[in-house]
């Protein structure tokens, strides 16, 4: 599909055919990262043997019963926080449902009452998604099938492990406040930065400490929204963007062709690239919702609320903010963007409270210097490195070849550009090889001079292979220009 | 001759046993001998520990030899109901459906009975996931009467009370949901105590309904009542509902009597109209008076709500058994009758191993949980949770204690009952309020009604009113008819 | 005041519950629980709109546990119990949907 963004009433809308709009909500459910499970005391810990991680709680055995953590408590507090939510009292209740991988056949989950509701996400776009709940819930197992391609309708039979089961979950349910699929891309991203951040989870998607569903449906502008399908199995970012714009298309088909959008679930299959239908969700499911009995209400004290919001980083979107007006820039910047994504915002600020061009930082830290080399560069280093290249002492592709070692190594600038053989060339002597390279490049100078700009990509080559790359390229563009406008 | 009488006390065992005077091994074996002796008439047992049993009286004898302090129930035999956790020991709840499973672990009264130095003798039969009144909804039979063995010792915890009743232990272990220990204490002629909701750790008890649900004594008299409900109450980490308070010295309070204490029978629950035996209400007039005479101020007192006790019980329970019992699914433990595939596996699993009451509170629970009905009948009987509990409360702003029978009848012929469900939940009329409003409540023995057969006196505390409940019960005990101990 | 419980409710529950009920068990079971119901009928009619609902009948809050590490079971004694296992997992047979 050819999804371009066109902005509208002052939102970007992917555009669909026919004129028909897209409308998502993502229910994401995110780990947290505890040390033991929601309800005992096993470990919250990824990767072990097989239904080693399992006591009576987790595994639902008779006369069990659980016990709420104080930390999971804690942390989806702290989500909550972090996403401009109001922190509620809240009751525990169970969803019931048979299912193998669900040991008791109920999930503990929070329902009319959950612990946080009505936040707000901002994108870095600008836009606002509202959060409509987070609510606490337990994690189930994991099955694998055994047989017919290890595919869950062909299986011979599944094999069932519990050491998921019980490990604490936040489902972050928005408001259906996307209109792009880039829209629902950026939440998730921006969401994980906010997971990090706050220490409430480690947020991988590739092991499953975070998951997307997508509420998808198309309608036409004034009209009330479309029939939804929930997407599921959605694994990576990329991944969103592509079943988001696959189910929008396969919507407005059907609409086109007359037909109509049957509210189902649908598995987003990575390989095809398409969704496909779980099951219909006409024959509402009855999960028989009532207060879990053997929990108690929680009610969430002031003054640890109070604590929480002091104790809270500064979180990207306030980051993003500081770091344009430091910079000079208006949000939104994809520069700001990336450098407050890479984390190396506090060394821009630094950096340009030093001195430092903003510009020149800005570029640095958004394609230069590794993140996780950012403990090697104090902001004077960076700031000096950046003076350099302002001065003309260095190159910007001398520049960045710097600071690449300065994460590296941790060495000041001066001293690198000195071991390397750095020197800025004065310009006499890179007058000199400009008009060696326009004499040895005689038709490609004759193009230049009649107007073809391109033409000046032999000469401009012929100049840094000369000087082993470190001629500084806009000086020679203005060198060229010169001699043609002589 | 009272059971009291012919066989030993708990108070009395352990402390025979601590000062060396008496073996827990032949205390041990004088119970194994009576259970050899009747037990295949009453069947109380599901499973008789007689081999565990031995090793561990033996393991007591020689730590009271080497001079250490085995705990308060020294070498003392307790009968366990059978839905209480016991770590590789069979524990059935009389299902079909737990097809012998043996718990990885122990439950948390369980634990506290092995450090106070008692002999677990064996698991006790109860009605199927503890739903009946009569121990007759047992997969494995029935449980008999000790006192009449053509009737039943009531229900749930039927075996736990013969087993006392029959001098197979002198204590013995049972829940109580909406009267299955009170009733079945006073059907058997025993001492049966229900505590406040949260004061006895339900972590390994398999739950039925667990905002009911509580674990209690039976013993032949008030004291090993007490001792009992000692040891095995008070707070437990494992069970979020459990009060975070000491248990107090209950044995302490008993001698105490009952000048100044006010108490009030409850008119709702003397049964104005039939279906309450003559006999027994007079037994309960007769114990109000031995009160009054002993010191006490009595009045009648109207708790209305409890009316609706039957009722409310009736959608509470199922709805959360209905949730309680999915887990029995043959995925990790217990019966399987595996199908082609998991759905039909679980479809042919649960329709075997659940008996016809059980099915019946499964579908009944399940019906007033769905979608369009919750409201109704979960959230209305949950409101009227609320009535009760305020009417109690009034009651109680004016009154230590209530009154009333613990059963509207004594113990019934096998049989009687079982044609019409709702017949035999009617015997629970007098059990429920209480138990509604989580409030302690037990059944002490007061002479006899129809047949000789004994009538149980209810004594009702509010919540944490564990203290006066057992002062007053033993009043009751030491002015029954026929003579206390 | 709810219609009476039909044959057709307590099928849909029995499914619900997954249980399979014979024709004669469903006959049973809808007259049992309507009367059973009909004997609820007397709560039904309350209006109690005003009053909470008690979902715990002794008040407790924020009852929390420590984020501390608790020994597991061993596999060998919870696999022992199981009615199949295989691989050191719980063998189920096919599942055929994923889960609602
Ligand atoms: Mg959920
Ligand atoms: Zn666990």
């Amino acid at each position: 599909m050819t999804a371009t963004t066109a902005s509208d009433q002052g939102g970007a809308f992917t555009e669909l055919p026919s004129g028909y709009r897209l409308v998502v909500g993502l229910e994401v459910h995110v780990e947290l990262h505890t040390a033991t499970k929601l309800f005992c005391g096993c470990p919250n810990q990824f990767g072990d043997d097989p239904n080693t991680n399992v006591c009576p709680v987790c595994l639902g055995l008779p006369g069990s019963m659980p016990v709420l953590n104080a930390q999971a408590m804690e942390l989806a507090m702290r989500l909550g926080r972090a996403l401009h939510c109001e922190v509620r009292p809240s009751v525990f209740a169970r969803k019931n449902y048979f299912y193998p991988d669900m040991p008791k056949d109920y999930q503990v989950s929070q329902y009319d009452q959950p612990t946080n509701v009505d936040g707000h996400l901002d994108l870095p776009d600008g836009t606002r998604i509202g959060i409509e709940r987070a609510h606490i819930e337990e994690d189930t197992g994991k099955s694998t099938h055994v047989g017919g391609g290890g595919r869950i309708h062909d299986a011979a039979y599944s094999l069932v492990d519990y050491n998921r089961c019980g490990v604490p979950l936040v489902e972050i349910v928005s408001r259906p406040d996307f209109r792009t699929a880039e829209q629902a891309k950026a939440y998730v991203n921006e969401l994980r930065a906010i997971l990090v951040a706050t220490g409430v989870s480690d947020a991988k998607m590739e092991e499953g400490s975070l998951r997307v569903d997508a509420n998808v449906s198309v309608h036409q502008p004034d009209t009330p929204f479309g029939t939804r399908c929930e997407i599921k199995n959605i694994n990576s970012v990329r991944s969103l963007g592509r079943a988001i714009e696959y189910e929008a298309l396969r919507q407005v088909d059907l609409l086109e062709a007359g037909e109509r959008v049957i509210q189902q679930t649908r598995h987003w299959n990575e390989d095809e690239g398409r969704t496909h239908m779980l099951r219909s969700k006409e024959e509402a499911e009855d999960y028989r919702y009532f207060p879990e009995p053997d929990l108690v209400p929680m009610v969430p004290d002031p003054a640890r609320i109070e604590a929480i919001d002091a104790a809270l980083p500064r979180l990207p979107a306030e980051r993003r903010a500081a770091l344009a007006e430091a910079a000079g820039r208006t949000l939104p910047d994809e520069s700001v963007t990336i450098v407050v994504d890479r984390g190396l915002d506090e060394l821009a600020l630094d950096a340009v409270a030093a001195g430092a061009d903003a510009d020149r930082t800005l570029t640095h830290l958004q394609h230069d210097l590794d993140p996780d080399h950012a403990a090697n560069v104090p902001a004077a280093h960076l700031a000096q490195l950046v003076e350099l290249e302002t001065s003309g002492a260095l190159t910007a592709s001398q520049a960045k070849q710097v600071v690449a070692e300065m994460g590296e190594t941790g060495k000041a600038p001066e001293a690198i550009a000195a071991e390397r053989g750095f020197e800025a060339m004065d310009t006499s002597e890179l007058e000199g090889i400009v008009d060696e390279a326009i004499a040895a490049n005689g038709e490609a100078w004759e193009k230049y001079c009649a107007g073809e700009q391109k033409a000046q990509g032999a000469i401009v080559g012929h100049v840094m292979k000369a000087t082993r790359g470190q001629a500084d390229g806009k000086l020679v563009s203005q060198l060229l220009e010169q001699r043609r406008s002589a | 001759m009272s059971p009291v009488e012919r066989f030993q006390t708990a108070a009395g065992v352990a402390a025979a046993v601590a000062a060396g005077e008496r073996s827990a091994r032949s205390v041990l074996d004088e119970h194994l001998a009576r259970i050899d002796e009747r037990e295949g008439e009453i069947h109380a047992f599901n499973h008789l520990l007689a081999d565990e049993a031995r090793a561990r009286a033996d393991e007591i004898d020689a730590r009271i030899a080497a001079g250490e302090d085995v705990g308060p129930l020294a070498g003392v035999p307790v009968a366990l109901k059978d839905n209480l956790c016991t770590r590789g020991i069979p524990t059935t709840c009389s299902s079909k459906i737990l097809d012998d499973w043996r718990p990885p672990y122990d439950a948390t009264v369980v634990t506290r009975l092995r450090d106070a130095g008692a002999v677990v003798i064996g698991k006790t039969n109860l009605d199927e996931f503890a739903m009946g009144s009569s121990t007759e909804n047992s997969a494995f039979g029935p449980t008999r009467n000790p006192l009449d063995t053509s009737r039943v010792p009531g229900g749930s915890s039927g075996g736990s009370a013969a087993a006392v009743a029959a001098g197979f232990a002198p204590i013995a272990l049972g829940s109580d949901t909406g009267g299955s220990i009170r009733q079945p204490a006073a059907l058997c002629g025993v001492v049966g105590a229900k505590p406040t909701y949260g004061r006895a750790s339900r972590y390994g008890l398999i739950a039925f309904a667990s905002s009911l649900d509580q674990i209690g004594p039976f013993a032949r008299t008030v004291e090993d009542a007490a001792l009992l409900m000692e040891v095995v109450g008070g707070h437990d980490p494992l069970d979020a509902t459990s009060i975070p308070e000491p248990f107090p010295d209950l044995r302490g309070t008993l001698g105490r009597g009952v000048e100044g204490l006010r108490i009030g029978l409850v008119e709702e629950l003397l049964g104005g109209e039939g279906g309450f035996q003559p006999e027994v209400q007079t037994r309960t007039r007769e114990a109000a008076d031995a009160l009054e005479a002993a010191g006490a101020k009595v009045d009648v007192v109207s708790v209305p709500a409890s009316t609706y006790g039957l009722s409310a019980y009736y959608l509470i329970a199922p709805a959360e058994a209905s949730s309680n019992l999915a887990r029995f699914d043959g995925v990790r433990f217990g019966l399987r009758d595996e199908r082609a595939t998991m759905g039909e596996t679980y479809d042919a699993t649960r329709t075997a191993g659940f008996g016809a009451e059980v099915k019946r509170r499964i579908m009944l629970g399940t019906y007033a949980l769905s979608s369009g009905y919750y409201d109704a009948y979960y959230g209305k009987a949950q409101r009227v949770r609320t009535m009760i509990i305020d009417d109690f409360d009034a009651a109680y702003e004016r009154f230590d204690v209530l009154l009333s029978p613990a059963s509207p009848c004594v113990a019934f012929p096998l049989g009687d009952k079982t044609a019409d469900p709702l017949t035999m939940y009617l015997n629970d009329v007098c059990t429920i309020p209480s138990s509604l409003a989580g409030h302690p409540a037990m059944s002490v023995p007061f002479g006899t009604g129809a047949e000789g057969l004994p009538v149980g006196i209810q004594v009702m505390a509010p919540a944490l009113g564990e203290e006066q409940m057992f002062r007053v019960a033993a009043a009751l005990e030491a002015a029954a008819p026929g003579g206390a101990r | 005041m709810t219609a009476p419980i039909s044959r057709d409710d307590v099928a849909h529950v029995a499914r619900l519950a997954r249980l399979t009920l014979t024709d004669d068990e469903l006959d049973t079971f809808t007259s049992q629980l309507a009367s059973i119901l009909d004997h609820a009928a007397d709560v039904e009619a309350l209006d109690l709109d005003d009053v909470a609902p008690t979902s715990h009948p002794y008040p407790l809050e924020n009852v929390v546990r420590p984020d501390e590490v608790r020994p597991c079971l061993d596999r060998d004694e919870v696999l022992a119990e199981a009615p199949s296992a295989e691989d050191g997992m719980f063998r189920v047979p096919p599942v055929l949907g994923e889960a609602p």
